[in-house]
């Protein structure tokens, strides 16, 4: 494509040529730009030698624009005195075929600069169903879709987030990777390229690549050598070059306080999937669910302290006017202080019709306190609780330490509270799951809500049970084990429906929601697969496979063609990667880099779980030895610190930076499941 | 059993402020509920005492009037809110306009006078820009004869049926009728390079609305005219109709009279 066009000046606007199109696609206003607390910045501003950021969320603008991640980097790096840094999202079909008729590139949406003029495209991915996405920007860009391809005038790909933690199914693409969180490793980037720069971009592409991988935090594919057996097993991945690690660590922010981020949140004009504030009250968890690859991949856990929520929470109000603050985490109600935070919050904000929301909370930490406190200033957000697994056998697998008594309790306590619906979520496909763990599920609603009539004392109360495939991620425990076959889980939860459906007391009662497992499959290659998947991914691509995550666009058929195709000349395929346990002295595509968890305490782990022992939580008891502390040279970092939310002053004024606030990639996760978007959007029309 | 909101109703309200807004620029792609949001985030950062709804879930008060469709723009569009607290309508005017972003812009405040704002919403005056396909003058002016040839058989006709999807599923109605003036002027173009005739409508508002793209539609049907490029379009008032002279009147007048009194 793009024969006709003129790359005239570097960093040159493509928004006239853009807005001819406008007219002609769907919901015109998420290309614009121009959102609340946007920065635009002089291409040269910091001369030539500054250094420019595209930041990529790869999905559509509604979901990729309240990216905590990409929000923090953003803003990270346009505070600098030698970066700029915008924003760049996946463009749905309809404008994509505009923009290769009539040869307009991918743009940022800032200052509609086209991404190919940057030093770097920065892509967050936090599901790998982002892979395609990456690989249209990269067309419509005019960067080769072969890294190996790419000259000193393209920009350096580069893939964080979760799914960062194995790219090699990417590794053809990219140019490097960062593992872990961010705020740190863009400076570290910043500064080698910078310098790079200054120096007349000595030795090329191949120069600056090294000198990145030089740094220990960032890992270059292109730098490693992967052997493989006759059978299909990795044999060996060995750097290429001397100074070129053999393992790549990942980064951590050890003092949340320290980076208050995002201080002034994006708010757009279009609507987004997430309307409202998000204040990140910690990162990391200790729970040591197994098969949670969040959980284990941000290990320890570091807490922002009650001070820095509270100024965070108010600072961003003030800069957004949005009226919903989520405190996220990975287990919100985990916080050491929650109680005192959400109390002091609500006190706060008492008359102001600002609601609080909790997006993930653990079953066994919730109480009618916290219920009451997050419902006492005007919207009641929806509850959903995690039990993740039907019975205490398959819990106790997955060490989700969580009984089916603190389960109705807590529930009961949301009822009473007044919640008339609340939503559990479950996973199929456990390792050593059988039908009957699957079918316990049926029962458990049913508990639910027989307690909650009992409490409530009326008949009108609802659960929805949601139901996902789980797919074994690396770094996890469940690294090792076999993903179950998607007939098995669609014939599993078939019989779950039936079971549900078939009690007249409670089948109007319960809710079912449930997706098939085929996506889980395609997850599941991605997720633990190797270098030779990346053929896979291109061949998707370009027989027109988009937008992965979205049911509407995702395509199982189009995906096992392609891999059977893309496979065909080597010793595996997709059950190789997927329905395969490994053993344990098995090279994983992953083993160079470096998560901070000892392989041989997953492994250790992956053992208790399948004779179905738990272990505690390091936050409340010794510690077990995952190794992440000593490896990365980092310690959990929680309350209580006893203070409490300092005061605010007369209404209209800003409150000075108050010293710590925090923030940290990653939303609100589900892990292990196939995301599927849906809006719910808080504000009704008044007309 | 009901369940019922606990704690007192919400506080009355006591002042009602008529605003005219402009949708300008690249925020003229922004849908209607685009605007909506985007105005409630403002009014909660300006710190405006809203009125809010009882209920559950409150709602500030807001009325919104007749919007632009998305990918128009407008001089013209009008909202009415509820205050709990009064307020100088400059200074509601200077906050959300320091609240809300460049593109989206208060024009005009004023305290609401009897009588309902919607009732003198009655006729639009357009605006709609059509590109010549090429630059240079000579393309310029061939693209104004062409449109005034069209405009003068549109005017000519006494009906032009117009088909429009609509939410309850496809709809005909005439487009004649309700424009009552049309007036083309050569433009200076707001595109460099290629020249522009510049058409003013004024168009009553029926039911079915009558928009820019159904005379477009129009337009079609009665001289087979398509536009090179996407025109553009503009609202530039809403107001008053004077049936006799087809003139638009600020619909504000009578609250600015009114507190004058």
């Amino acid at each position: 494509m793009r024969t006709d066009t003129q790359p005239a000046v570097s960093g040159e606007s493509v928004f006239d040529r853009l807005e001819a199109l406008l007219p002609f696609v769907s919901k015109p206003i998420q290309y614009v730009g121009g959102e609340l607390n946007s920065t635009i910045k002089e291409w040269d501003f910091a001369g030539p030698e500054t250094v420019r950021w595209a930041l990529m969320y790869p999905d559509a603008y509604e979901v990729g624009l309240p990216n905590q991640g990409t929000m923090i980097l953003y803003e990270v790096l346009n505070e600098r005195p030698d970066a700029l840094a915008e924003r760049t999202y996946a463009v749905w079909p309809d404008l994509e075929k505009l923009m290769r008729e009539h040869g307009v590139p991918q743009f940022t949406v800032d200052a509609h600069r086209p991404v190919g003029d940057f030093d770097v495209l920065g892509l967050s991915f936090s599901t790998e169903l982002g892979y395609t996405n990456m690989l249209t920007a990269l067309d419509l860009a005019g960067i080769p879709i072969e890294a190996a391809e790419r000259g000193i005038d393209h920009p350096i790909v580069l893939a964080g987030g979760h799914a960062a933690f194995n790219p090699e199914p990417i590794a053809d693409f990219i140019d490097a990777a960062v593992l872990g969180d961010g705020e740190q490793a863009v400076g570290i980037i910043t500064d080698v390229i910078r310098e790079w720069k200054q120096e007349g971009r000595p030795g090329g592409r191949e120069e600056l690549l090294y000198r990145l991988s030089g740094t220990g935090g960032v890992y270059v594919p292109s730098l490693y050598e992967v052997e493989y057996r006759p059978d299909g097993r990795i044999s060996r991945v060995a750097p290429k070059r001397a100074g070129v690690p053999w393992r790549v660590s990942k980064h951590t922010v050890m003092d949340l306080d320290e980076w208050p981020y995002p201080k002034k949140p994006l708010v757009p004009v279009a609507e987004s999937v997430h309307e409202r504030m998000s204040v990140e009250i910690f990162r990391g968890c200790t729970r040591g669910c197994r098969f949670c690859q969040a959980g284990m991949i941000t290990r320890p856990v570091r807490e922002r302290t009650i001070q820095g929520i509270g100024s965070m929470v108010d600072s961003g109000l003030r800069a957004t006017g949005f009226e919903e603050v989520g405190l996220l985490s990975l287990s919100s109600a985990d916080h050491s202080e929650i109680a005192d935070v959400t109390k002091q919050l609500a006190d706060r904000y008492e008359g102001t019709n600002t609601g609080l929301s909790l997006p993930s909370t653990r079953v066994d930490a919730f109480n009618i306190d916290l219920a009451q406190e997050l419902s006492r200033n005007g919207r009641r957000s929806g509850l959903t609780f995690a039990p993740e697994g039907g019975s205490e056998r398959i819990r106790k697998v997955i060490n989700k330490m969580v009984t089916e008594d603190d389960l109705v309790r807590t529930v009961a306590a949301a009822y009473g509270a007044g919640w008339r619906q609340v939503k559990l979520y479950f996973m199929c496909g456990l390792p050593t799951e059988t039908d009957e763990d699957v079918l316990q599920i049926a029962e458990l609603a049913k508990r639910v809500i027989q307690t909650g009539r009992e409490v409530s004392g009326t008949k009108d109360i609802r659960c929805t049970v949601s139901i996902g495939g789980f797919v074994p991620k690396p770094h996890t425990p469940f690294q090792w084990a076999g993903q179950t076959a998607p007939e098995v889980v669609d014939a599993r939860l078939a019989k779950l429906r039936d079971a549900i459906r078939s009690d007249k007391r409670y089948g109007k009662a319960i809710g079912f929601r449930y997706h098939d497992g085929k996506p889980g499959q395609v997850e599941g290659l991605l997720s633990r697969g190797d270098r030779r998947v990346g053929k896979v991914i291109r061949a998707v691509w370009e027989d027109g496979g988009r937008f992965d995550g979205w049911s509407e666009h995702f395509s199982y058929d189009r995906w096992m063609a392609c891999a059977d195709q893309a496979l065909a000349d080597t010793a595996v395929d997709v059950d190789w990667y997927t329905t395969r346990e490994r053993e344990e002295t098995e090279v994983l595509p992953w083993d160079h880099l470096d998560s901070g968890l000892d392989k041989e305490w997953l492994w250790d782990d992956w053992q208790d779980a399948l004779s179905e022992d738990e272990v505690e939580d390091c936050r409340w008891t010794p510690c077990f030895d995952c190794g992440v502390c000593p490896q990365m040279n980092t310690e959990i970092q929680v309350g209580p610190t006893g203070r409490s939310l300092l005061p605010l002053s007369v209404k209209g004024s800003l409150l000075g930076s108050a010293p710590g606030l925090d923030v940290a990639p990653g939303q609100s996760v589900v892990p292990g499941q196939n995301r599927v978007h849906s809006h719910t959007p808080n504000y009704g029309p008044v007309n | 059993m009901a369940r019922m909101p606990e704690g007192p109703p919400p506080p009355p309200v006591v002042q009602k402020l008529r605003l005219r807004y402009a949708k300008r620029g690249r925020l003229r792609f922004s849908s209607h509920r685009d605007f909506q949001r985007a105005l409630e985030r403002a009014l909660r950062r300006a710190a405006v005492p809203m009125a809010y709804s009882a209920g559950f879930n409150p709602h500030p008060k807001i009325s919104y009037a007749n919007a632009a469709p998305t990918g128009t723009a407008s001089e013209a569009e009008y909202i009415e809110i509820s205050l709990a607290e009064r307020r100088e309508p400059e200074e509601i005017r200077d906050a959300l306009n320091s609240a809300l972003p460049d593109g989206l812009d208060i024009v005009d405040v004023v305290e609401a006078g009897p009588g309902l704002l919607a009732d003198r919403l009655q006729a639009s005056v357009w605006q709609i820009e059509l590109f010549a396909d090429t630059p240079g003058e000579e393309a310029a002016a061939a693209n104004d004869s062409t449109v005034r040839d069209v405009v003068e058989r549109f005017l000519a006709a006494e009906r032009v049926e117009v088909q429009r999807m609509t939410k309850n599923g496809l709809r005909t109605f005439d487009a004649r009728e309700a424009v009552l003036r049309i007036e083309v002027e050569p433009g200076v173009t707001s595109r460099p390079g290629n020249g522009c005739a510049i058409l003013s409508l004024v168009v009553r508002h029926n039911t079915p609305a009558v928009r820019p793209d159904d005379v477009l539609s129009a337009f079609r049907a009665v001289a087979d005219f398509a536009p090179p490029s996407p025109p553009r379009v503009t609202r530039l008032a809403q107001g008053l109709l004077d049936e006799a002279d087809g003139s638009v009147t600020d619909p504000l007048v009578p609250d600015r009279d009114g507190a004058g009194a």
